[in-house]
């Protein structure tokens, strides 16, 4: 890549929106799974009785276990709500910014 | 060749077979030679070994050995990748504390998962649209090649070698009872297969073993956790009160315990699961086995949802083994002293499947365990070749002069290599406590490989002497605090009290080697320096769209 072609793509709006908006989204995402995650540490750390408290009074079933399950499967809807965003959203911008370049070069 | 070596390894069977045989009238009835096992793990062996022999004449170039030519499906890669991450000591491992300690074990399952949707993120997209074989290419792409590259594999071997090691001793243990088999014949078994898939086979032969174990296991595990809500009218709530009524710590069994007891502790052990797995050299390696980046975050989707679904399992069949395995109303799985499993704690998940399932099953998830860490062996030696053949061989030291034929020649004599190494250290070490092992690796990958990699990516002002400087602080760091630590200098150096009060210090490392990465960058005012600055554009512009990507399927 010549350093014409660098500015040409970073000065592209294709380009712009497309870092830009995919980078915040990533970011907001991993903050999001980090939060979750380290409050879930931090109450075993902290408050472990809280994880282990009955949900009713008459089950064996304690708070832990759903939460538990609930951060795996929160975990694989987060990858699918990235994957969804990135199929319908990301990559047609991705294909519009490709055109763009293949018509500079001609 | 690989013909001879095929019938050289039916003849070394059947000696294993009828040694094995021979050993029949002394065993206690574990570790009776068990026929339904043997025949299993013969078919598994035999079909991958022609999974291999059609690999073999596949496998042309170095982008066919390393990569599979970059022709897997986001879907198989997913599964492969899940296949690599459910190795034995997950499958065994994970049931096997949930089995001790119950809601424990789920918490290192979270830990091992939350990482994924981080790579996905950070890093699966990047990898592929940077790199090309390993992911020293993406560390070293704007960087200079040798010193990054010598770092990189330094930091990939180091992993590689200590997850073989925890693998090897595993493999040798369960094989002895499983199989009745010597525990010095069972490691040489796995090294000389996992030589063979590797070396004959390439990446293409790596990845379908592994697809292969990985679906078999998923459908074993699923058939024991249906048998085990079966057995108590698909109600949790029966499960759980059964499941404390029987084991020892009663009701505690359904809370945190003692695994995370402080929080600094807690947030290392995170740390170190989370951040290890995106530098583990043998899953990053795989995302240079699909076409492009939509495959490769396929890829961590289909991954995230089987591995996910995997550790829901394991919870299940842990506390399904207290109810079924320790609560057998003939104590037939208990060793002499009328607590433990014959065995070991980790083979409940074993003996689960005989309590479900009988002999046949039994000798199905025993021949699926071998499997498992047949896979996962393979894929390690696959990247620690990698390592030698394309960091160190063609790029570091050889750069420029060599044609692909001799990298890949270097690459199966480095697959040789590491397979020989790893049955060495897995007869040496057979008496080790190797919990600490597996701590290190994942210790290291978050400290020097993770660090690297991720500032590479993103941050534009990073300089050839911040990222080796940081790396080798990283992995200084981590070695340095894990021999300090309780596993090493309590536990198997027999001092009192460790230094440092930490089975993970990731917590420690890993912040120090991002420090050191930023410190060493922003005050190197060399010309290289300025270079590597300037070029970050073009790498973001590669990174970001993958233009120039090396990559698309080429046959």
């Amino acid at each position: 890549m010549t350093k014409e072609q660098v500015l040409e793509i970073k000065n592209n709006p294709n380009y712009q929106k497309l870092v830009n908006t995919r980078s915040k989204f990533a970011w907001t995402l991993t903050v999001v799974i980090l939060v979750v995650y380290y409050a879930f540490i931090l109450l075993i750390a902290f408050s472990p009785e809280t994880l282990g408290a009955k949900i009713s009074p008459d089950a064996m079933m304690t708070v832990g276990i759903p939460v538990g399950i609930a951060i795996i499967v929160f975990s694989f809807a987060l990858t699918g709500i990235y994957v969804r965003r990135a199929n319908n959203e990301f990559d047609g911008l991705l294909n519009n910014l490709k055109n763009d370049v293949e018509k500079g070069m001609k | 060749m690989l013909s001879r070596f095929l019938s050289l390894f039916i003849v070394a069977g059947l000696a294993i077979a009828m040694a094995a045989g021979a050993d029949l009238g002394e065993g206690t009835k574990a570790e009776e030679l068990n026929v339904p096992a043997i025949v299993m793990f013969f078919l598994f062996v035999s079909g991958t070994l022609g999974i291999t022999y059609w690999a073999s004449k596949r496998t042309k170039s170095a982008k066919d050995f390393y990569t599979a030519g970059g022709g897997i499906t986001g879907t198989q890669n997913g599964t492969a990748i899940a296949g690599d991450y459910m190795s034995a000591a997950s499958f065994l491992g994970i049931t096997g504390m949930v089995y001790l300690k119950g809601y424990d074990g789920l918490i290192f399952s979270i830990g091992f998962l939350v990482g994924w949707p981080v790579i996905l993120f950070m890093i699966s997209e990047q990898l592929r649209n940077l790199g090309k074989y390993t992911f020293a290419d993406v560390t070293a792409y704007r960087l200079k090649q040798k010193q990054v590259r010598i770092l990189a594999a330094l930091g990939s071997i180091a992993v590689v070698i200590l997850y073989l090691i925890a693998q090897m001793v595993g493999a040798g243990k369960l094989i002895e009872i499983l199989f009745g088999l010597d525990y010095e014949i069972a490691v040489v078994l796995v090294g000389a297969l996992m030589i063979a898939y590797v070396a004959f086979g390439g990446m293409l032969a790596t990845t379908w073993v592994q697809i292969i174990k990985a679906v078999l296991l998923l459908v074993g595990t699923t058939f024991m956790s249906i048998m085990v809500m079966s057995e108590v009218g698909f109600s949790f709530d029966v499960l759980f009160t059964k499941a404390t009524e029987i084991h020892s710590k009663g009701i505690e069994i359904m809370s945190p315990g003692g695994l995370v007891s402080d929080p600094i502790s807690a947030i290392s052990l995170g740390i170190a699961l989370m951040f290890g797995t995106a530098g583990l050299p043998h899953i990053l390696m795989r995302f240079f086995t699909v076409a492009d980046a939509k495959e490769a975050r396929k890829s961590v989707f289909v991954a995230t949802g089987l591995i996910g679904y995997f550790y829901v399992l394991t919870f299940i069949m842990g506390f399904g083994a207290i109810v079924l395995v320790l609560g057998d109303p003939t104590g037939q799985y208990l060793a002499a002293d009328g607590v433990t499993l014959k065995g070991m704690n980790n083979m409940a998940a074993v003996w689960l499947a005989h309590a479900v399932g009988g002999d046949y099953f039994l000798g199905f998830i025993s021949a699926v365990a071998f499997a498992t860490i047949l896979a996962v062996v393979s894929g390690l030696t696959l990247a620690g070749a990698s390592a030698i053949s394309h960091d160190l061989y063609a790029n570091a030291f050889a750069t420029g002069k060599v044609d692909e034929k001799k990298e890949m020649n270097v690459s199966k004599m480095a697959t040789v290599g590491i397979g020989i190494a790893a049955i060495f250290f897995g007869i040496a070490f057979e008496e080790q406590n190797i919990a600490f092992v597996v701590a290190l690796a994942f210790t290291i990958a978050a400290s020097a490989n993770f660090p690297v990699l991720f500032m590479s990516i993103f941050w534009k002002k990073l300089t050839t002497r911040g990222a080796v400087i940081g790396g080798y602080i990283g992995l200084v760091s981590a070695l340095v605090l894990v021999i300090l630590g309780p596993v090493v200098w309590t536990s198997i150096l027999g001092n009192a009290e460790p230094i440092v009060p930490y089975k993970f210090p990731a917590v420690f490392s890993v912040p120090l080697a991002f420090i050191a990465i930023w410190f060493f960058s922003v005050t190197d005012k060399s010309d290289d320096a300025k270079r590597c600055i300037e070029e970050f554009d073009a790498q973001d512009i590669r990174c970001q769209t993958g233009i120039g990507a090396d990559g698309a399927v080429d046959h």
